[in-house]
């Protein structure tokens, strides 16, 4: 594994290998000195072209905790508003002797082109690329999933099979959506899409179940519910009515949370609307995962880099 | 003038003859001719002149890209004669004077006939028409006008453009695509959009402009030509349009006859051209229609971008792709490799049409005795590997690498040749 773009491109050996090594730096994080010197010596340049601080600090506490250094370029305030390229600006931070490049940019296929074009030889994560992928999100995701469904210390080698899986919401704008489908069914769970048809996209190629209608899909009892951000100007588009029509038919309402069986993990990337997507009863919920997503987000994005520049496949703690 | 013997070429109905060319004429076809110079055309196929109606030769405004010269000496290696500059420069060519400068520069750059197409509206702004008369009685005598890059969208401004154009047999060349259902747009939609969480541009935002302008055709009785189909929804829309009757012509690329949105993958935006590439069946329907009539011609949409603008981020990336000089192995890979069409259709689509669409004279004539020699002599059995530029400014070729087969070796325009052996000549300019 040269780069991280997209998680349609791991292999199941390296989706569990990246699960397993995440959960050793989790490990680590529980320590007193959360900090591995096995980064040493290497450069980090976290690439940010869109605001995402959450995204861009826990990157910067994985490599920290790594020993690696850190060069946090974001788009604001830089050469960027003035017009530089994606190009141009990759060669001048890579010239400064780059190992990796976390980048997070509006275009789809950003990181693609930033690890394909022959600009640079470096190793690229793709931290979220317009609405394409968020790959970390996905391992994340996946992480939280073994954690809880198979319990500590029992995760090692283990995958998602025999899982059901509801995301649930935006999945046309979802790079989180794209993220998980793909990883989520290589790891043998089962993935059902719900959300209003205006934001669902052709879905032939993901191989997945569709299903429009929430109540409908949460009567099968599904294992885990993921709800993903709306993004209030999707109103504006004409992709639903109005707030109170999105809630009543596609949020994750007191009333529906009710009906889940206790057991069903409740999961949100954030940064949530409580209210819009979500009840406040489900997100402070014990099912909820949303504090441990993120907290797990620093483990994997750890073990990305690791797995990138270490140079070394197993990690010696 | 001295004269020429081009001996033993075949013609499109496949007999051979020699054709005498003197003072830019064909002045005799017949056997063992003699002239000041016998160039040997055995197993050659003798074409007339390309004619292109859809270039983008970039100047003024855009003369990184690609300037009036340097498409005029890629058309040449093409096989064309006659090229059709597209309006959207910088100043549009929305006025006389503008067209009248794009002309010269053809006449003066000497490889083509350069045919200035007029915009529809100013500044292709799809508001205010642009002064369609003025740019038709100007010297650039103008017949073709087009607001490509953008289509002419107001139902009315489509309307009352027909409307004018007719009373001096123009021609609106519509560039079918319905901009609200394409805001943003970046590659067909598709289960692969989807999957590469890139905006599509659906198949229908093409078909209902191309729909609803069939029907202002009918109801004008004014001439329009749709560019570039794309979709299969597409051609059966202007099927049903020329089974009632309606004065409509449509042109495909060779890019929509060949290739798919597959390319598009690895985000790559050498494969980034609007209207996008579609699916295989849509190519195969597109194939089937440029074969059965219903599509009239091939024409290049020839659209040279500076290496910027292509070496970028996919949705920062400009759209179009070059075509001039790989054109023609398009048609004979779609009319004559397939065994399903012949030498006479592609001389139609690639030079009798696009010049009977454009109203151009002496261009797309028949091979005959008294005609301009707007001639092209093309090697049909020669596989060659496409580089990735030659004449053009630009590079943006998405054929780059691939073997095609058929190669140009003679364009021939007004008598004089202007590619020898497959090498640009240098001309004496008008
Ligand atoms: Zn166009
Ligand atoms: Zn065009």
């Amino acid at each position: 594994m040269k780069h991280l773009l997209s998680t349609s491109e791991l292999s199941r050996e390296d989706a569990i290998h990246l699960l397993d090594l995440s959960d050793q730096m989790a490990e680590v994080n529980t320590r007193e000195v959360k900090k591995l010197p096995t980064l040493r010596g290497k450069t980090v340049v976290n690439l940010f072209y869109e605001d995402s601080t959450r995204t861009k600090t826990s990157f910067e506490l994985a490599a920290k905790r790594l020993s690696a250094d850190l060069i946090n370029f974001s788009a604001k305030g830089s050469s960027v508003s003035k017009g530089e390229s994606l190009k141009d600006t990759a060669l001048t931070l890579a010239a400064g002797g780059a190992d990796a490049f976390v980048i997070r940019h509006s275009a789809s296929g950003a990181a693609h082109t930033l690890a394909n074009s022959g600009w640079i030889n470096v190793a690229v994560v793709n931290a979220g690329d317009g609405t394409h992928e968020h790959p970390t999100q996905g391992l994340l995701d996946a992480m939280t999933m073994r954690r809880r469904i198979h319990g500590l210390g029992a995760t090692a080698q283990r995958d998602l099979s025999g899982v059901s899986v509801l995301i649930v919401g935006d999945i046309l704008h979802s790079r989180v959506a794209r993220s998980n489908i793909h990883l989520l069914k290589l790891l043998g769970a089962k993935v059902t899409l719900v959300g209003p048809s205006t934001l669902m996209p052709h879905t032939e190629l993901f191989e997945v179940d569709v299903n429009l209608d929430f109540d409908d899909a949460l009567a099968a009892n599904p294992d885990v519910v993921m709800m993903l951000r709306i993004q209030t100007e999707r109103m504006s588009g004409n992709f639903f009515p109005s707030e109170r029509e999105y809630v009543r038919n596609w949020g994750l309402t007191a009333e529906r949370f009710a009906r889940l069986k206790p057991k069903t993990l409740i999961m949100h990337p954030g940064p949530m609307i409580r209210g819009l997507e979500i009840c406040s009863e489900a997100a402070d919920s014990p099912q909820s995962t949303i504090v441990e997503q993120v907290a797990n987000g620093i483990s994997v994005r750890m073990a990305v880099l690791y797995s990138l520049i270490s140079g070394e496949r197993s990690l010696d703690v | 003038m001295s004269s020429f013997v081009l001996r033993g070429a075949v013609f499109a109905d496949d007999s051979v003859a020699d054709v005498l060319v003197a003072d830019g004429r064909i002045v005799e076809i017949g056997n063992n001719l003699q002239g000041d110079e016998v160039i040997d055309c055995t197993g050659l196929r003798l074409l007339p002149g390309f004619v292109d109606l859809h270039t983008h030769l970039r100047e003024p405004g855009f003369e990184a890209s690609e300037t009036v010269l340097t498409g005029s000496q890629s058309a040449a290696l093409g096989g064309y004669t006659a090229v059709h500059a597209m309006a959207n420069t910088n100043p549009v060519a929305d006025n006389a004077a503008v067209v009248e400068m794009v002309r010269n520069l053809g006449a003066r750059a000497g490889y083509v006939e350069v045919f200035p197409i007029g915009a529809v509206t100013k500044g292709l702004e799809g508001a205010q028409m642009a002064e369609l008369g003025l740019m038709n009685q100007s010297q650039a005598q103008v017949k073709v006008f087009s607001d490509d890059g953008k289509c002419v969208s107001d139902a009315l401004v489509m309307k009352r453009a027909l409307e004018y154009v007719k009373s001096f047999d123009g021609v609106i060349a519509q560039h079918a695509q319905e901009p609200k259902l394409t805001d943003g747009s970046q590659m067909n939609d598709s289960e692969l959009s989807a999957v590469l969480g890139l905006k599509g541009w659906p198949a229908v935002a093409e078909e209902s402009i191309i729909a609803r302008d069939v029907l202002l055709a009918e109801h004008t009785g004014a001439r329009l030509h749709i560019c570039h189909l794309s979709t299969a929804g597409s051609v059966e829309v202007i099927r049903w349009a020329k089974s009632r009757g309606i004065n409509v012509t449509a042109e495909v690329t060779p890019h929509h006859l060949m290739l798919t949105e597959q390319l598009v993958s690895e985000y790559n935006p050498l494969y980034k051209v609007n209207p996008p590439l579609r699916k295989q069946s849509d190519v195969l329907a597109l194939r089937e229609a440029l074969i059965d009539g219903t599509i009239d011609i091939i024409a290049t949409d020839h659209a040279p971008h500076a290496a910027e603008l292509k070496d970028c981020e996919f949705s920062a990336a400009a759209f179009g792709m070059v075509g001039l000089e790989t054109a023609a192995a398009v048609a004979q890979n779609v009319l004559i490799e397939s065994g399903r069409s012949n030498w006479q259709r592609f001389a139609e689509v690639m030079s009798h049409n696009p010049a009977r669409i454009g109203r151009d004279e002496n261009q797309g004539e028949a091979i005959a005795v008294g005609a301009v020699a707007n001639l092209t002599l093309i090697d049909a059995e020669a596989v060659r590997t496409i580089a990735a530029q030659t004449a053009s400014k630009s590079s943006n070729n998405p054929y780059q690498g691939l073997q095609l087969k058929g190669k140009v070796v003679h364009t021939i325009y007004r008598g004089q040749f202007t590619v020898r052996n497959s090498e640009l000549q240098k001309v004496v300019s008008a």
